[in-house]
């Protein structure tokens, strides 16, 4: 049986019928524009649908879309601001963290959000914030010096389009 | 892709209403808090709810951490992140730090909440052994009214505890003890992982001499053990290496622990006397820190 359920994803709200069971990662990937948001072990151990429910890094696999109803949610497609990338992202980029891109908006989205929070966090507290999520080409490691350098470059804008 | 089966949906409004529709449900519906635990269970089809109540919109009437004069009280919907950072527990009952710390990862603690866990009763959960030593109890409301249980009365059997089909768990209660010192000690495969196993311990000391003690064990058996051989030992000691290691002996002869892909049942008894003793011996310093 069908419901409506409108999810606000980057600040426009989705309306579609849906059945209830349908996951929040899902509900977004099967909006036109958005499957930046990546589904991998749907076991919510991966972190590659990580996306900011009301602010805060959720694993969308866990989620059900009716759940986020009333919730403001935020996928790497938002990130980006009037053709200028976020932070992070430019971070991923001046500092080639990353290498299939699987991971990476899981992992650009917790990052933000633990920018959001604590901009200036050490490299400890980088690596208990990205614990949840799993890169299998990186090694982290430049993962962890993105974070760091968008922590450093807070208003950083695109520098090459 | 996993998908659960089908349900249906909806999102309490009250507490009352949220009672009235599990009993309604006759035992087909279920309540889903942080969905951390049921989802995953739901896509196994190992849970397969025809009705689901979203306690989601009550959270700010069951989300709080509450310091009353001779008590703790926390409300069923505080997330692991809210339990992981309050100030007022971390000063009370460190413990909860202590395990929060490493439960599961930071995003799934920004969902899973304390009553999900406690309902949930995995074997392999963490927060049922940090309010077994702690000697906490849980306050359970049902259409014909409230009832308080004990932590030692409330697990039945793996995933089985005493909250009836149309009950719902709303608060945990703490009594606050003074000179009280606490600890938790996990061990576990990899980061963010279920533990191997894991020893929780509390204690309050009064004038060198032991007059509370509570050690629980997680992991270590079908569902969470307290060792009682252990408590009735600490009760009127004084703290000393011996007398840890003593309780830690009993805690490795008590346990029930089976051998699985985390470990052979020796190596897990020997964590059980590990565990408890570096649990004690850390509860015992928190303790005497307080009472100097
Ligand atoms: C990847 C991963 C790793 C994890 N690692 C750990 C770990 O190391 N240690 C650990 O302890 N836990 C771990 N967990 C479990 C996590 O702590 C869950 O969040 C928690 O067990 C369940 O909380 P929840 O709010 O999500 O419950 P839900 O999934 O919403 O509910 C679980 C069960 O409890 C019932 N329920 C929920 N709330 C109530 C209530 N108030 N009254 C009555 N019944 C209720 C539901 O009906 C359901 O049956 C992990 C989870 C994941 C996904
Ligand atoms: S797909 Fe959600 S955590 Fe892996
Ligand atoms: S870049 Fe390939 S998984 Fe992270």
């Amino acid at each position: 049986m069908s419901v409506q359920i409108t999810v606000n994803i980057n600040g426009e709200d989705v309306t579609r019928e849906e059945e209830p069971r349908k996951l929040l990662v899902h509900f977004i990937r099967e909006t036109p524009g958005l499957t930046g948001t990546h589904w991998g072990c749907d076991t919510s151990n991966c972190g590659a649908c990580v996306v900011l429910m009301d602010g805060e890094p959720v694993k969308s696999c866990t989620v059900l879309a009716a759940m986020a109803e009333g919730h403001a949610i935020r996928t790497v497609e938002g990130l980006e601001r009037d053709g200028r990338l976020d932070p992070v992202q430019q971070g991923f980029h001046e500092l080639h963290a990353l290498q299939c891109g699987f991971c990476t908006p899981g992992m650009l989205m917790t990052a933000r959000a633990l920018l959001d929070e604590n901009p200036d966090p050490t490299e400890a507290e980088i690596r208990t914030a990205i614990s949840g999520a799993i890169c299998r080409c990186t090694g982290y490691k430049n993962i962890v010096a993105a974070i760091r350098w968008a922590a450093e470059h807070p208003a950083a804008v695109e520098q090459e389009a | 892709m996993q998908t659960p089966a089908p349900f249906e949906y909806e999102r309490a409004t009250s507490l009352a209403g949220a009672i009235a529709a599990l009993h309604d449900g006759d035992g087909d519906a279920r309540v889903i808090a942080g969905g951390h635990s049921l989802l995953p269970m739901m896509k196994l089809r190992l849970a397969t709810p025809e009705r689901l109540i979203d306690l989601g919109d009550l959270e700010d009437e069951l989300s709080y951490i509450r310091e009353e004069p001779g008590e703790i009280r926390i409300g069923a919907l505080t997330r692991h992140v809210d339990l992981l950072r309050s100030q007022v527990l971390a000063e009370q009952f460190p413990v909860f730090r202590d395990a929060e710390e490493v439960i599961a990862d930071p995003v799934v603690r920004n969902r899973g909440t304390i009553g999900g866990s406690l309902c949930q009763a995995d074997p392999g959960e963490d927060l049922s052994a940090v309010c077994a030593a702690l000697k906490a109890s849980v306050v359970l409301r049902g259409p014909a009214g409230e009832r308080v249980v004990g932590m030692d009365g409330f697990h039945l059997g793996p995933y089985v505890t005493v909250v009836g089909f149309d009950e719902i768990l709303t608060e945990i209660r703490i009594a606050k003890r003074p000179h009280g010192g606490s600890a938790y000690e996990k061990v576990e495969r990899r980061a963010g992982d279920f533990a191997i196993g894991a020893a929780a311990a509390a204690l309050n000391i009064s004038g060198g001499t032991i007059v509370a003690a509570g050690v629980a064990l997680r992991a270590l058996a079908p569902t969470t053990v307290e060792i009682k051989r252990a408590e009735e030992l600490l009760r009127g000691s004084r703290p000393s290496e011996e007398l840890f290691a003593q309780a830690g002996e009993i805690a490795a002869a008590d346990c029930a622990p089976t051998a699985d892909g985390r470990g052979p049942v020796d190596y897990k008894r020997h964590l059980a006397g590990v565990l408890t003793k570096r649990a004690l011996r850390r509860a015992a310093a928190r303790a005497l820190q307080k009472e100097a």
